[in-house]
């Protein structure tokens, strides 16, 4: 009982930060932080994705950036051709999705193990790095829509209303969107995870064979996780493409796809808020150490400048120190200094004297 | 005929582990299997449930040929399985993993069956809450036995359900599934090495050596040390 009652509490005080957040931000938020705060929200879906993909799913995905750069640029694309961009944005979900289906089910039903999954969609996102990389050419060109090459794609037209393309939504809407998305499927996730579904899929997870022999098919099962986690990313793909009205190939590039896994380890495995948590937390860090540009000649002046090198130092601290990562260990130590965990402890080793496992 | 097996193989790798088994199980009979340690028990369990695939022979459960078919087929057509070392989810409290296996059931109707087994698992009821891992060996072994149940199976595979459990929760398990034997339907084969409960539970007991069985005995003449010596390896 107690734990459920914790598990509502939890759910409700996410509920009123996160729309307390969303609603106040603008009106005393300075224009550039709302913008910077609109990106962070962005990449918090994109976070989201791979937290059901991998945290519940159990399925380490490297590339989640191949759904999110395939969905910026069906968005670019589309919106070049059409101008009204509910098209568009389905098509920003729906073609990565499709993808992630097609590319899952040979992985799947090929029942190739869990390493080669990581090498093969790492591989994908580099490939479509470098084909989208080498149309530069002006013989490059969807419709009207030029892929540009590393040059990416510039100006794309801002979302609009649906169906009244003269209704474009502003920055300050964009960050209504981006905030209402995040809560959006951050409670959607919750939900499917508690449904049937949720619970056959982390099933699955824990032990595939067993999964199976209860009579669930864990490739129909995994399938189906991959494919909403393409849509997901591909959404974020969209978003991403209205923030900053431009993409380039690196959105499909190596530290893009590395970054995603970082929020997810520093964040948590096995939660939601966890990774945006990581998410938002590492762009912060990002965007604050990259701004701190070295003014003098002290060594660890030139050391805190240096992002890359601080993220570095960041994830393998937290790999070795915080395994389970931020938000599991401060619910771990949350529970402990409410006593329950002392309780269970004494409970488990009542029971616990010829466990099997 | 519930589940009729025609020289069936199977191997690992290139080491033929069954050479041609052939048996038939009836509807509501409950089977034992005994043999010395490798002689191929758990693997025809393995076998029947498609973890390993057959290299030769026949399989019918009732009417369908599960001869080729996936595991999850074969557990949908009603085939349940308890491993060997329980294989519960440690992470999941007792009621999820209760509800994994309801497979075949539409969410609705989950309550109600689990609700039903649970009738014959009174220890479990107040465990519901607690997760897989934290429950006793013996707790475990119950837990991996109802969860089967759950996906109402015509027929039960139960690999080695005493092997490392207190002695009173064997008799637990032993009066709960002699209660089950006596309700409509449910049919088991029972692979084992304790001999008081395989002879308390079978109402006849095929003997397995070198891949292919031997001899089929009856559950009184388990107390015949001479054939239990010579058979099964086991000094009573």
């Amino acid at each position: 009982m107690n734990q459920r009652w914790l598990n509502i509490l939890g759910l409700a005080l996410v509920a009123v930060i996160g729309i307390a957040f969303m609603i106040l931000t603008p009106r005393f938020a300075e224009l550039d932080t709302v913008l910077e705060l609109t990106v962070y929200m962005v990449m918090a879906v994109l976070a989201l994705s791979l937290a059901l993909i991998w945290g519940y799913g159990g399925i380490l995905c490297f590339g989640q950036s191949a759904f999110f750069g395939l969905g910026a640029y069906a968005y670019a694309i589309a919106m070049f051709n059409i101008g009204e961009s509910t098209v568009p944005v389905l098509l920003a979900i729906i073609l990565p999705a499709a993808f992630a289906a097609l590319l899952g089910y040979f992985m799947f039903y090929g029942r190739i193990s869990d390493v080669y999954l990581g090498v093969i969609t790492l591989t994908v996102t580099l490939i479509l790095f470098n084909a989208i990389n080498s149309t530069a050419g002006p013989e490059f060109h969807i419709g009207t829509a030029r892929l540009g090459g590393f040059n990416g794609i510039p100006g794309i037209p801002p979302l609009n209303w649906p169906g009244d393309r003269t209704a474009a939504v502003d920055l300050e809407g964009m960050f209504y969107l981006a905030a209402g998305s995040v809560l959006v499927t951050y409670f959607g996730l919750r939900l499917l995870l508690a449904s049937r579904f949720g619970r056959i899929i982390v099933g699955i997870r824990e032990n595939e064979r067993r999964a199976e022999l209860l009579g669930y098919d864990p490739r129909a099962y995994k399938l189906a996780t991959f494919t909403i986690g393409g849509a997901l990313a591909g959404f974020a793909g969209c978003l991403f493409a209205n923030w900053g009205s431009f993409v380039s190939p690196t959105i499909f590039g190596l530290s893009q796809s590395a970054q995603i896994i970082i929020w997810v380890i520093v964040g948590g495995r096995g939660t939601l808020i966890g990774p945006i948590v990581g998410c938002i937390g590492i762009q912060w860090l990002s965007t604050a150490l990259g701004a701190n540009q070295p003014t003098g000649t002290d060594w660890w002046a030139k050391i805190f400048a240096n992002a890359p090198l601080i993220l570095g130092v960041i994830l393998i601290a937290f790999v070795l120190l915080v395994p389970k990562g931020l938000v599991p260990t401060l619910g771990d130590l949350g529970g402990w200094l409410l006593g329950l965990r002392g309780r269970r402890g004494a409970e488990r080793e009542r029971f616990e004297p010829e466990a099997a496992e | 005929m519930m589940l009729d097996v025609q020289g069936l193989r199977t191997a690992y790798g290139r080491i033929p582990i069954l050479n041609g088994i052939s048996f038939a199980v009836g509807e509501g009979e409950f089977v034992g299997i005994l043999g010395h340690n490798g002689m191929g028990k758990t693997t025809l369990l393995k076998a029947l449930m498609g973890f390993l695939p057959a290299t030769g022979g026949r399989v019918r459960l009732e009417q369908d040929d599960i001869t080729a078919a996936e595991p999850y087929r074969r557990a949908r057509l009603g085939l349940g399985y308890v491993p060997q070392g329980r294989e519960i989810f440690p992470q999941l409290t007792v009621l999820d993993n209760l509800r994994m296996g309801c497979s075949k059931q539409q969410s609705g109707a989950e309550r109600e069956t689990i609700e039903a087994v649970l009738e014959e698992f009174p220890r479990l009821k107040r465990l519901l809450d607690r997760t897989g891992g934290a429950l006793s060996g013996g707790e475990q072994q119950l837990l991996a036995i109802a969860r089967c149940l759950c996906g109402k199976p015509r027929l039960v595979l139960l690999d080695e359900p005493t092997e490392g459990i207190q002695p009173s929760i064997i008799d637990e398990i032993v009066e709960t599934l002699q209660r089950l034997r006596g309700r409509s339907g449910l049919t088991m084969i029972l692979v084992e090495q304790n001999l008081d409960f395989i002879a308390a539970l079978s109402q006849r007991i095929l003997i397995i050596q070198k891949g292919t069985i031997t001899r089929e005995v009856q559950p009184d003449e388990l107390h015949d040390a001479s054939l239990v010596g010579e058979f099964i390896g086991i000094t009573t």
